[in-house]
């Protein structure tokens, strides 16, 4: 049976039903919503029923403005048998970011939530070793989140002859 | 006679029967910024825990608040040892995102970079692992094609490293004749020298008796583990990007994907290896392509897209359509359309992709690159766990790890 991003969408809302929302067929990619809750367990019907095995990609992403889903997890998964990509995302508040772990399902989720911890803050439950990966492990912030903005360029209350501002 | 004062030792470290070694993060045999913190028995390694970030740049947060076309140098800086595949990766997801179509004689040429670009990754990372299993000559004796590509790069772009090559919409000049003569030069010359490479290793008792076997990952582990590109390949699944998702034409071309059965060490270096003979042939079909077109079809080089491309200088100084175009891109007052798009290509050293969103503002609302080392890195630990030191020298050479990359 060849999958499509119809076939797809219909297997998901049978065995979701109202649980999986948001669908939309952008840019050729199947992307789809979840509650935070279901993110394991509709990767593993997936994985099991569906064929996808392989964790492309897993990233966070802040909307500040969506409130009580301001911290997104956006995961893409690949189903090479049938060479077909899809985009899973779980949206939880920035109070309470708390999102399963899927690195018993994938090995390749460690770093990569790691990664999204450092940045986003996102707390993964059940993570082997959740700590800081590319940042200092001092760090008391999350750099990624909208909050943070980049240095004002113009600013003039550094003293910093080196780069030209002094 | 007063009580000595010694020094207090961390406990248990007398009863320890292993020893904890600090392999990095500035080691010769490392190749970049990376640490290891191995516990070692003898020269077995009993369990090692890599240390990240070293050169991290942050180059996310830094796209935010850039335009489309600022953010192809920050790609030149992922993957140095073959930046015009991130800079081309990048165009062509800009482009699919804003629905931009490219002339067929702009997809040839950048295929041309792009498979240049993938044969001087190879042989950097190939001659490597020669370096580390003791043999210095293929590494010295490869450099000066390396060189040639990097002329080759230099005609097109003007710069050698880190190339910003090409535009949204195409390249930002055409190729120049010279930039021809040495593509050819290097097709005539290039073959000879990489037989020449692979007698020195192929069957080369030494090499095959310190790559065989070790680092080795079976197809299964290395799939969840989220190995991509030539690794992957080694462990024995045919996932090539260029063939699955095809991108630039590619499906124009006749190549195939080889394929490794043991994921070790020796495999992926042979992977390698025939990867660039086929990106040999490919070079040779779509330079016989290029030369097809005629008359002003052999002028193309970028796509009509005046809302990204930069118009000519002179049409800028005379022309005010022309000047308009110049100051609104530089000025970065191009609106983005709304939405998200992943965009895989094929790199060098795995699946190298660009998840973009956009808010409709004039840069990226959330840009994510996904590396490929940073993803395969984590199985460093299963790959050498168990073998010689020295193995998982060649084992970390062998992977193709980019610090630049893996840091992003």
């Amino acid at each position: 049976m060849s999958l499509t991003n119809e076939t797809i969408q219909t297997q998901l809302e049978e065995k979701f039903a109202d649980q999986v929302y948001a669908f939309s067929t952008e840019t050729g990619m199947l992307s789809f919503e979840s509650p935070a809750a279901l993110n394991l367990k509709v990767m593993q019907y997936l994985f099991d029923e569906l064929g996808f095995n392989f964790l492309t990609d897993l990233c966070g992403v802040n909307y500040p403005d969506n409130k009580d889903a301001e911290l997104v997890v956006v995961y893409h998964l690949h189903n090479f048998v049938e060479n077909i990509r899809l985009r899973l995302s779980v949206a939880v508040p920035m109070a309470k970011p708390d999102v399963f772990t899927a690195s018993k399902l994938f090995e390749a989720a460690n770093w990569m939530e790691r990664e999204t911890y450092d940045f986003f803050g996102i707390n993964f439950i059940g993570h082997p070793n959740l700590k800081r990966i590319l940042n200092v492990e001092e760090m008391d912030y999350f750099p990624m989140r909208k909050e943070f903005p980049l240095e004002d360029q113009t600013r003039i209350d550094k003293d910093d002859e080196m780069f030209g501002r002094g | 006679m007063e009580a000595q004062h010694n020094i207090t030792l961390p406990e248990g470290s007398i009863e320890k029967k292993t020893t904890t070694l600090n392999f990095g993060p500035t080691h010769p045999a490392t190749h970049g910024v990376f640490q290891n913190i191995m516990e070692i028995d003898g020269e077995r390694v009993v369990s090692t825990e890599q240390s990240v970030g070293f050169i991290h740049r942050a180059f996310e947060k830094l796209a935010e608040r850039r335009n489309l076309y600022q953010i192809t140098p920050i790609t030149d800086r992922l993957n140095y040892c073959s930046s015009p595949l991130n800079n081309m990766g990048w165009h062509l997801t800009c482009e699919k995102f804003l629905k931009v179509e490219t002339p067929k004689r702009v997809d040839y040429l950048r295929i041309i970079i792009m498979e240049l670009a993938r044969i001087s990754d190879h042989l950097i990372c190939n001659s490597i692992v020669g370096v580390d299993t003791g043999a210095y000559t293929g590494f010295l004796y490869v450099m000066q094609y390396r060189e040639l590509i990097y002329e080759i790069y230099e005609e097109v772009c003007g710069s050698r490293l880190t190339t910003n090559i090409g535009r949204i919409g195409g390249f930002e000049r055409n190729f120049t004749n010279t930039a021809f003569t040495k593509l050819e030069k290097f097709l005539s010359e290039y073959p000879k020298v990489l037989k020449e490479f692979e007698n020195l290793f192929t069957r080369n008792r030494i090499f095959m008796e310190r790559t065989q076997g070790t680092g080795g990952i079976s197809a299964a582990r290395a799939m969840n583990y989220g190995f991509t590109g030539p690794n992957l390949r080694a462990a024995g699944v045919d996932y090539d990007v260029r063939v699955a998702n095809p991108y630039s034409s590619y499906q124009d071309f006749d190549f195939t994907v080889p394929v490794g059965t043991t994921g070790d060490n020796y495999d992926r270096f042979l992977v390698r290896n025939a990867e660039m003979w086929q990106s040999l042939s490919i070079l040779k079909q779509a330079y016989e392509k290029v030369q097809s077109f005629k008359g002003a079809e052999s002028e193309i080089f970028h796509a009509d897209v005046p809302e990204y491309y930069l118009p000519k200088k002179e049409d800028v100084y005379s022309n005010m359509e022309a000047l308009i175009w110049h100051f609104k891109i530089i000025m970065g007052e191009i609106d983005l359309p709304k939405g998200q798009i992943y965009n895989p290509i094929e790199g060098a050293n795995g699946e190298l992709g660009f998840y973009l969103i956009s808010d409709g503002g004039r840069t990226p609302f959330r840009l994510h690159f996904r590396r490929p080392c940073f993803i395969y890195y984590q199985a460093y630990p299963e790959l050498i766990t168990g073998g010689m030191l020295s193995d998982a020298v060649v084992t970390m050479s062998s992977l193709n790890l980019i610090a630049g990359e893996l840091d992003a």
